[in-house]
């Protein structure tokens, strides 16, 4: 029993980073029509800027966040520019094929790189009460993991506000809805569409930065990642950020339970379950409205 | 396939099947091996996603299913052929329970489903079979590179054929109905859900019959490389650098891949794959049509500006 309510616990706390990994996913795809399967790349380069501020300047990783989040916004606003915005020309469906190209693409290019500039190793941040764990009832949980669920779920209710209350978060999610119409209304959908891309890719630098925390950082993990991140899309649906949190805990747990009854090594084949269960019973996922 | 393109291509595929008799140098097989199984490979992502429209990101799990499956049954004894068609089949399998979920809907969802299954493969496979797969040592010491060199010669000549009845056939028209307007092609009574499983049933079976060559081919490799993303990725830009959605495009590209990559790799060995990742990302947003489009272009260009004589139309008139 213990056990099991173990495992369960170390999949919510696993889950709370599959959710904020595919907020941002869920938000650039859900404005633009643009699915960015190079997500995982950008979390990672977000764990590596984490890991060489705490390495070579000390900087505690919950504070990096302050720094990682605001390069990942302007990196998110290069690459916009530079690759993403030009897709946004095509209609829905070109957009979706093009950018998925792109994004293959961009992602082993970013692979390469990252294992040209910092090895094939695996790195993580080692905190002072990185070794901390609280014991609840015989279960025990890693602090630093803790408290990586709780900035998840700040970042992800912060995300929320700003959609609902911000001038321009109400901008993207009305170019999300009909962006002809959110064009008729005078809204400047190209910004829009910039602003969220940019957003999207902070949330990457954020759960990067949480991963090396209590994970660990390799050029390799980028797939694996947008895998989660894609599984929780498509299991929450579109359209909700809190709904999409929701999907990634029910993604952790949905692991854990699958690494207890099958035994870890088939841990994944969960993934592909979810994803058949959700197309065949509720397309549209289930926290879509 | 017309005559007029099925003589040549007869006399070029015996041609290269003369080949092993004439140079002994095993370099040189092994080289024109592994461009015969990427023009196999290019060409079966070609069908899925240059035909029918439906792009496919986690092509490495059909190659890998045929690869592991065949390795399976060839090491315990069947015979390598029979090896190969099982492995076709449960690459043909997967993909039917991906394809069936996911083509009744419109969107990323192919995509999506089948980047998780090629994901999922490779880490499930990496974890439940660790070991590097050698071939024994009977086998090894029995090991005619001239056998894989035709096989792979055989199952490029087949993918190649496959594509040029598909291209010309009611078939390969209603799919690329599909791939332009599936609203339009549903309302002219084309059925876009069968097409497409079709298109994903024969281009699966290439991947696996791939697979299966190469397993038949490498000496040792571990299971889960046979999944890498890499194998996606050399199929996706091969046919792009070529041409997606054409019969040559993927031809041409696997050659020029092979050629270059070998080059690369002995000029930057670290670099290639930042390389190819770029020139990818160009050609999607820039040349979409990839070598051959390029080449009608340019072919274009020279005739506008009269640099080639064409004599069907008479020459503009100075003024």
């Amino acid at each position: 029993m213990t056990i099991l309510l173990q495992q369960l616990v170390l999949g919510v706390l696993i889950g709370g980073l599959y959710g904020l990994a595919a907020a941002g996913l869920s938000l650039i795809f859900g404005v633009m029509k643009v699915l960015n399967v190079a997500h995982g790349e950008l979390i990672m380069l977000g764990g590596y800027g984490a890991f060489w501020l705490f390495a070579l300047g000390g900087v505690d990783p919950f504070l990096a966040l302050v720094l990682v989040i605001p390069a990942a916004l302007v990196g998110g606003a290069i690459l916009y520019w530079g690759l993403f915005g030009w897709v946004v020309r095509y209609h829905e469906e070109t957009r979706v094929k093009n950018s998925l190209l792109i994004g293959f693409g961009l992602g082993l290019a970013l692979h390469a790189l990252a294992v040209q500039l910092w090895t094939a190793d695996e790195r993580s941040v080692t905190t002072a009460y990185g070794g901390n764990v609280l014991s609840v009832a015989g279960i025990s949980i890693p602090v630093v993991r803790l408290l990586s669920l709780v900035v998840a779920f700040a970042l992800i209710g912060g995300l929320h506000l700003l959609l609902a209350r911000w001038r321009w978060g109400r901008a993207i999610r009305a170019t999300a809805d009909d962006w002809e119409a959110a064009l008729m209304t005078g809204i400047d959908v190209r910004r829009a569409y910039l602003l969220a891309f940019a957003l999207g890719t902070g949330l990457a630098g954020a759960a990067g930065t949480l991963v090396s925390v209590g994970y660990s950082v390799s050029p390799s993990i980028g797939l694996e990642w947008t895998l989660k991140a894609l599984i929780v899309v498509v299991l929450a649906g579109l359209g909700s950020m809190l709904g999409t949190f929701v999907g990634g805990l029910v993604l952790g747990v949905a692991e854990a339970c699958s690494a207890m009854a099958f035994g870890g090594p088939y841990r994944e084949v969960v993934g592909l379950v979810i994803f058949f269960i959700v197309l065949v019973a509720r397309p549209q996922g289930i926290f879509a409205k | 396939m017309s005559a007029r393109v099925l003589g040549p291509a007869v006399v070029i595929v015996a041609g290269l099947a003369l080949v092993p008799w004439f140079v002994r140098r095993d370099d040189v097989l092994n080289f024109l091996f592994l461009v015969l199984l990427f023009i196999t490979l290019a060409q079966s992502w070609n069908v899925i996603a240059g035909y029918a429209g439906q792009v496919n990101l986690g092509h490495a799990a059909f190659f890998g299913l045929g690869a592991l499956v065949t390795r399976t049954l060839w090491i315990a004894g069947t015979p390598v052929l029979l090896g190969m068609l099982a492995g076709a089949a449960v690459a043909v399998g997967f993909a039917l329970i991906i394809g069936w979920a996911a083509f009744r809907l419109r969107g990323a969802y192919f995509a999506i489903g089948t980047l998780a299954l090629a994901e999922i493969c490779r880490i499930t496979v990496g974890n439940v079979l660790a070991e590097i797969s050698t071939l024994p040592q009977t086998t090894i010491a029995a090991y005619r590179l001239a056998h894989r060199y035709w096989l792979a010669l055989a199952l490029a000549a087949l993918s190649v054929m496959a594509v040029a009845l598909l291209a010309g056939s009611r078939l390969g028209l209603g799919m690329q109905a599909v791939r332009e307007d599936e609203d339009a092609a549903a309302a002219t009574g084309v059925g876009a859900l069968r097409l497409k499983l079709i298109a994903l049933v024969l281009s699966t079976a290439l991947a696996g019959l791939a697979g299966g060559a190469f397993a038949y081919y490498h000496i040792s490799f571990y299971p889960s490389h046979l999944f890498s993303p890499q194998w996606t990725f050399d199929a996706v830009l091969m046919t792009f650098i070529g041409g997606v959605g054409t019969l040559y495009g993927p031809i041409l590209g696997a050659i020029f891949y092979v050629f270059f990559k070998e080059y690369l790799a002995i000029r930057w060995v670290d670099f290639h794959l930042l390389i190819f990742g770029a020139l990818f990302v160009a050609i999607v947003l820039l040349l979409p049509g990839g070598l051959v489009e390029g080449m009608r272009k340019l072919r274009g260009l020279a005739e506008a500006a009269a640099l080639i004589p064409d004599r069907r139309r008479p020459r503009p008139e100075h003024r």
